[in-house]
């Protein structure tokens, strides 16, 4: 099965084909597929204004519970090993891989990219998503360093995770522009609250179906949908968000929020320029999510300066 | 902090109150503030010149003494114009173009001078500052001495630094510090920028601007190029002026996490990179298998070294159940003999507030402490009868919720609660705002491991306290700041590392 069977489609012959059933989208939150708590959706129109689905409208109160779930899921997921982390981006790209069909369909038919040009896109979405998965186990050796003090100790500095990210999507670049931002937030650990593209947000949901089949743990990502204006304050006034990441939104609101963060003092990832999210990504977006923690202890009486006499 | 296991000169009060064995009481042995060199006027440096500034002058005082020591010209926002200017010239036309390895010899140069003022250095901040002269004498000058020597070594070294090939220095970084530690400041926050290939303007702490003004003079002795690096001297609106000049390209802060949230704010959507270091309430938590003896130490070391006058000082005490008699007794022993006074003496151990703001915040908080319900313990030790002082202080019987466990009080006042797990321990460290540092005591390798994991901090000391190097990275998790001086991350701030592919 391919692409979304759209509102008002019908089948061939109606009296002997099967009427296809259609899916309700939804919310993504601490691994399970809520409506929003508001009750509110919006309508998703394709190319030529034709309606293609009702979406949910995320509400204060998602982004709420959006933030709450993130914060256990960043628990689990920080507190995994590197090389699990690793093993599960992957499998993001094994199940991203077996729906690449469905998201060719929902880019040619949603937002109406040429076959060829939806391809690439999805082929290059996987790509990020492998790209990211052999980060995991290096970041640390990147930009870590044993510290080589002017004194008796032992001295360390490693990477750690930011803790929850509270990220705007792109809005034109619906499905790599999304993996482009969520990857590299997750990929050293931090857990990400993703607002979607408002007007293209279908393969952001879709892609949460992938998400909550790749065994990556509840809450690790989490993904709304509705309006980044609405929902976007209370992600950067809440104080149980570390960072945000900027680069679906401009203007004004883009101001907006980055001076509401600073109430808060968090971290603020937003390019000047515009991503291209085709390009090889280099380490940007995966620094600005990154912690130094240095750690330091005495190495004590036995000395090894000057080489060991042993 | 570097006390020895000396007993005190204290009184024979503080003698009957801690069963401190009777010794000897300790003769003055003061250093000679003319080693400082102290002139009666001191002037700015902008664009190689020592010069005027056009807001008149103010007198900087010894908190010591109340008295005052130089006169000091301020500027005004034309001069922080005019150093905004300065500093442009000089990197569009010499300090970008020069090669990293010429640059770096500049600051090889700074080291030294530093180191060969060292003495005459370490006077001034004590004066200026009111911290004990051991520390300006041993820590705060050859820390600062040796952070320029650090960052020489990379200027020629940039495409090793892990943050690509060819990484591009910012432009001018506009640069606020504080008065804890105003020459060790000047050099976390000069020595990077220049290495990177940026050229600077920077404002000291209102209270504080004597060290870095002899640090411009070795500066110019050094021959620095004129413009490279600017002092301009002033309080919070001249700082406010310089970080929203509109001619920089780089904002780096430390002090309060007010002022913090403040300069972020106004930066918000100007695109101009930012680093901030911010305040702290650090956890330092004794495990009950901890070497209790040295453990004081440390606690002492990190509460009372520099008057507590520190964004990481280990100003909440976790201490587990089961030791928390012993400790809490040993640690108020050990802290009678601690000698509170003249910080030119070279036995004191505990110097002068360094303004009488900060001290009536101290004694604000503290008072809240008291009435909040906390037991208060104070050293037996005789102040000085003129100067700002506050005895060292112990809070025992402290909730999370007080103001004394969750505030700053950036003063020699330590707050006491217990755990008896680490799952408690931890939890309660990481109940904060702030993630500056936290310290670990246990003779426990696994523990100590596990639990500087589990710290939301940037710097875990464990088994010690208060260290510090140039090859380290230091900085905050949480509303303790962002960005890292010290190492490479150190490096980074003052640096383009955008790598990413622009459409």
């Amino acid at each position: 099965m391919a692409g979304p069977a759209r509102r008002g489609s019908a089948p061939a012959s109606p009296v002997t084909d099967a009427v296809p059933v259609l899916k309700t989208y939804k919310l993504f939150v601490g691994g399970a597929f809520p409506r929003s708590e508001s009750g509110r959706t919006y309508p998703v129109r394709g190319p030529k204004g034709e309606f293609l689905a009702n979406v949910a409208q995320g509400s204060r109160k998602d982004a709420r519970d959006a933030v709450a779930a993130a914060r256990k899921g960043f628990r689990a997921w920080s507190g995994a090993t590197a090389y699990n982390r690793g093993q599960v981006i992957y499998r993001i790209a094994e199940m991203l891989q077996g729906r690449r069909a469905q998201f060719v369909e929902l880019l040619v038919t949603g937002e109406g990219l040429r076959p060829k040009a939806a391809e690439s896109a999805v082929d290059a979405a996987i790509d990020r998503v492998v790209h990211y998965a052999g980060w995991t186990d290096k970041i640390a050796a990147v930009y870590g360093s044993s510290n080589p003090v002017a004194g008796p100790f032992f001295s360390f500095s490693t990477p750690e995770p930011t803790g929850v990210v509270a990220a705007f999507a792109p809005p034109e670049d619906s499905l790599l522009g999304l993996i482009g931002v969520i990857a590299p937030i997750i990929t050293s650990g931090n857990a990400v609250v993703v607002v979607a593209s408002s007007e293209r947000p279908l393969p952001a949901v879709t892609l949460a179906e992938v998400l909550a089949t790749s065994d990556l743990p509840g809450g690790v990502v989490n993904v709304l949908t509705g309006d980044a204006a609405e929902i976007g304050p209370h992600l950067a006034a809440h104080a149980d968000v570390n960072a945000l990441d900027l680069t679906g939104v401009s203007g004004d609101l883009r101001e907006a929020l980055a001076r509401t963060a600073a109430g808060t003092v968090k971290r603020v990832y937003a390019p000047t320029r515009t991503p291209d999210f085709a390009a090889p990504p280099g380490t940007a977006r995966l620094r600005a999510f990154l912690e130094t923690k240095t750690v330091w202890h005495p190495t004590g009486a036995v000395s090894l300066a000057g080489g060991s006499g042993y | 902090m570097t006390q020895t296991d000396k007993p005190s000169s204290a009184t024979d009060v503080a003698r009957r109150r801690t069963h401190t064995p009777l010794q000897w009481e300790y003769a003055p042995a003061p250093e000679s503030a003319a080693t400082g060199r102290i002139r009666p006027r001191y002037q700015m440096f902008i664009g190689g010149e020592f010069v005027d500034g056009h807001g008149g002058d103010v007198n900087t005082i010894n908190p010591a003494t109340e008295e005052s020591l130089a006169a000091v010209t301020w500027s005004t926002t034309e001069d922080v114009d005019a150093a905004v200017r300065a500093a442009r010239t000089a990197y569009e036309k010499t300090w970008s173009k020069m090669t990293g390895l010429q640059r770096g010899k500049y600051l090889y140069r700074i080291a030294r001078g530093i180191a060969e003022r060292a003495r005459e250095l370490a006077v001034v901040e004590t004066l200026d500052n009111g911290k004990p002269i051991k520390e300006s004498r041993d820590v705060d000058v050859p820390t600062a001495s040796a952070h320029f020597f650090y960052h020489a070594g990379w200027a020629d070294k940039l495409a090793h630094a892990g943050f690509g090939a060819a990484p591009r220095p910012l432009g001018v970084a506009g640069q606020v510090i504080p008065w804890n530690f105003p020459l060790l400041m000047a050099a976390w926050k000069i020595a990077p920028a220049l290495a990177a290939g940026n050229t600077v303007v920077i404002k000291p702490a209102e209270t504080t601007p004597l060290s870095i003004l002899v640090l411009a003079e070795i500066i110019a002795d050094a021959g620095l190029p004129p413009g490279v690096v600017n002092i301009v001297t002033g309080a919070g609106d001249i700082g406010a002026h310089l970080v929203n000049h509109p001619g920089i390209d780089k904002v780096a802060f430390t002090g309060s996490t007010e002022v913090g949230r403040k300069i972020q704010a106004s930066l918000a959507g100007t695109g101009r990179k930012l680093t901030l270091e911010l305040g702290g309430k650090a956890a330092n938590i004794i495990f009950d298998d901890a070497p209790i003896d040295q453990a004081v130490e440390g606690i002492v070391n990190g509460i009372f070294f520099n008057q507590g006058h520190v964004c990481c000082a280990g100003s909440r005490l976790l201490v587990q159940e089961s030791v928390a008699d012993e400790v809490i007794s040993k640690l108020r022993d050990r802290i009678s003999t601690l000698r509170l006074g003249d910080p030119m003496d070279k036995n004191t151990d505990v110097g002068a507030i360094n303004s009488a703001e900060q001290l009536g915040k101290i004694r604000e908080l503290a008072a809240a402490g008291e009435a909040e319900g906390a037991d208060r313990w104070t050293s037996p030790c005789p102040l000085p009868d003129r100067g700002f002082f506050f005895p060292p202080t112990v809070f025992t019987d402290v909730s999370q919720a007080m103001r004394i466990a969750r505030e700053e009080i950036f003063g020699p006042v330590l707050s006491v609660l217990t755990f008896r797990t680490p799952d408690e321990a931890i939890a309660k460290a990481n109940n904060t705002p702030y993630g500056l540092s936290a310290g670990v005591w246990t003779e426990k390798g696994s523990r100590i491991l596990g639990m500087a994991a589990a710290m939301r901090a940037g710097v875990v000391w464990a088994n010690t306290f208060n260290r510090f190097d140039p090859t380290a990275a230091f900085g905050g998790y949480k509303e303790s700041g962002f960005g890292r001086e010290g190492g490479t991350s150190g490096l980074a701030a003052y640096l383009d590392t955008d790598d990413e592919g622009a459409a």
